[in-house]
């Protein structure tokens, strides 16, 4: 064979199998669009539900979500980035902290669901919170630590050494050298990891199942120690336990919540560019 | 001022090991206020990991293990805090390290860091640490704009005054031109001779005839040993040693 004709071979199997990895994203979104972007109103963001759920909107479920995602940042990127920052700066490479890096790494692929039994083994029954939204933001940030740690430690990594050197060579101590030489280099990166975490949060459902997920509260929560409904818990509830629901009901609440996740990925997205345009090396 | 031969470092006995490798073996010199010494030796003669140990920066590795003396002034260095041994022994690095900021909070930073708020001050620090290092008419007109949108030479300038910036005694040069054209080369050695006037400068360099043009006196080191040490024009000239002359005239390394 030619090798030009070798090449287009090459060229097309390499192209298919990119449009294999998009083509079923593509189909997903555009079923979840088609079906259901009747189904969108201001009405359906901002009402409660009605007639167990086959009327009216999701609003609680919406807040609960937000409310959820938010307090779980509030626990995890603070604890996430100081682990990183003692990982990556301070802790020599010995066998105690090389298990501990494979611990986080091992973590980050356990499966949601044990995540979900933590919370309740740990938060809603010994620690006495219930079923809240206390406990469920804590699980959920239990489960992004692994993500925000691993995030953050790449970041903290890809500051070049010689921004240490320099700065400790100017007789800043090393505290003074990772605040002000490192971490604000390292900041967009860990927004970035920090953002597309909370996304990955917000859709799930298995760590909210147990620790928070109301299945029918047409009311928002009143304190951190209230029930509330969450979006992926929901979208399962009416797509499996509701006869006579509206497909575009189903639909168009799956939007909405691939719709925030989006807007996360997009807000990372900026977020970076923004600042790496700023903190350039 | 200190007169020209009073020793502002001595050095005694000094090994440094990295894990089973010796980089520098019972060293012993002394370094007198305002002159230039320039160190010259083949690749892993341990020229760095002597200028690495004058600043103390070479304890950041984890196997490094260290013997023997630095006096600075008659004072122990260990005995010093590092931070404050840091502020006063300068280093330039080999590639020209600035960082990703405006030229004037590049220089600004260590007095920053240090603690001076004031921005007169600060403004004042700044425009003298640009001329010190021969830089300030070519930046003034765009001290806000990001330092590393200038050239090699003039980064590595930059680096000159943002150590400059700490008022430091001494100020090692570890290769500092070995990334830059002619042109720039000959613009910091300009400084360095200018600065010697005030500063103890330590110039490890891989260029013979910079040592040869800027030193006053050169330290020849051979796989971390000293093997000779006299005022430059000696051992250019009239070398004691058959190693230093096979190196100078560019027999090895
Ligand atoms: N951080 C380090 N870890 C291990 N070995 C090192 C380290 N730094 C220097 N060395 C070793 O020490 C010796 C001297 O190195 P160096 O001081 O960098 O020499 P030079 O600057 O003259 O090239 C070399 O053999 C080098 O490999
Ligand atoms: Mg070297």
């Amino acid at each position: 064979m030619r090798t030009t004709t070798k090449q287009k071979i090459a060229f097309s199997v390499l192209f298919l199998s990119t449009l294999m990895v998009i083509l079923p994203v593509v189909f997903v979104l555009g079923t979840i669009i088609k079906n259901g972007w009747q189904g969108i109103s201001w009405e359906f963001l901002t009402s409660m539900p009605r007639d167990g759920m086959r009327q009216g909107g999701i609003y609680p479920a919406i807040v609960g979500t937000v409310y959820l995602v938010s307090l779980s940042i509030v626990f995890s990127l603070p604890i996430g980035v100081m682990a990183a920052i003692y990982l990556n700066e301070y802790a020599r490479d010995n066998l105690l902290t090389r298990l501990i890096r494979l611990a986080i790494v091992n973590l980050a692929g356990v499966s949601s669901v044990v995540y979900g039994l933590f919370g309740l083994a740990l938060f809603v029954t010994f620690m006495k919170f219930g079923v809240s939204i206390l406990s469920g933001a804590l699980t959920l940030a239990i489960m992004n630590l692994p993500v925000i740690i691993t995030a953050s430690r790449e970041s903290l990594a890809n500051v070049p050494y010689q921004f240490r050197e320099v700065s400790l060579s100017l007789g800043l101590s090393r505290w003074q050298t990772i605040r002000h030489s490192v971490l604000p280099f390292a900041i967009p990166g860990i927004l970035t990891g920090a953002i597309l975490s909370l996304a990955r949060a917000a859709g799930e459902t298995a760590p909210i199942l147990f620790t928070v997920a109301a299945f029918y509260l047409p009311k928002l929560p009143a304190s951190i120690f209230d029930q509330a409904m969450a979006l992926p818990y929901h979208l399962y509830i009416i797509s499996t336990q509701i006869p006579n629901i509206a497909v575009k009901t189903r639909y168009a609440t799956a939007m909405v919540l691939v719709g925030i996740s989006f807007t996360m990925n997009i807000f990372a997205v900026i977020i970076r560019s923004r600042l790496r345009k700023k903190k350039k090396w | 001022m200190v007169t020209q031969t009073a020793s502002k470092i001595i050095v005694k006995q000094l090994s440094i090991w990295f894990g089973k490798v010796q980089a520098l073996k019972e060293l012993s010199l002394q370094i007198h206020s305002s002159e230039i010494l320039s160190v010259i030796g083949p690749a892993n003669s341990g020229k760095t990991s002597f200028l690495r140990q004058l600043n103390r920066l070479n304890e950041l590795e984890a196997n490094f293990r260290v013997s023997g003396e630095v006096l600075l002034d008659g004072e122990d260095i260990q005995k010093l805090s590092p931070e404050i041994l840091r502020k006063n022994v300068g280093m330039i690095f080999a590639l020209p390290q600035v960082l990703p900021m405006s030229i004037y909070d590049n220089v600004s930073y260590g007095p920053r860091m240090h603690g001076i708020k004031n921005r007169g001050v600060l403004d004042g620090i700044v425009e003298e640490s640009l001329e010190a290092s021969f830089l300030w008419d070519e930046v003034k007109q765009r001290l806000k704009e990001s330092a590393t949108k200038l050239s090699g030479g003039q980064q590595q300038r930059l680096c000159i005054s943002r150590t400059l910036a700490l008022r430091p005694e001494v100020i090692l040069f570890d290769e500092p031109c070995s990334g830059l054209d002619p042109v720039s080369t000959a613009k910091v050695e300009e400084s360095m001779l200018k600065l010697k006037e005030n500063y103890t400068i330590i110039l490890v360099t891989n260029n013979t005839k910079q040592a040869a043009r800027v030193g006053d006196r050169s330290a020849f080191f051979l796989m971390g040993e000293l093997i000779e040490f006299d005022k430059t024009q000696k051992i250019f000239t009239a070398p004691a040693d058959k190693r230093t002359e096979e190196y100078i005239l560019g027999k090895f390394g």
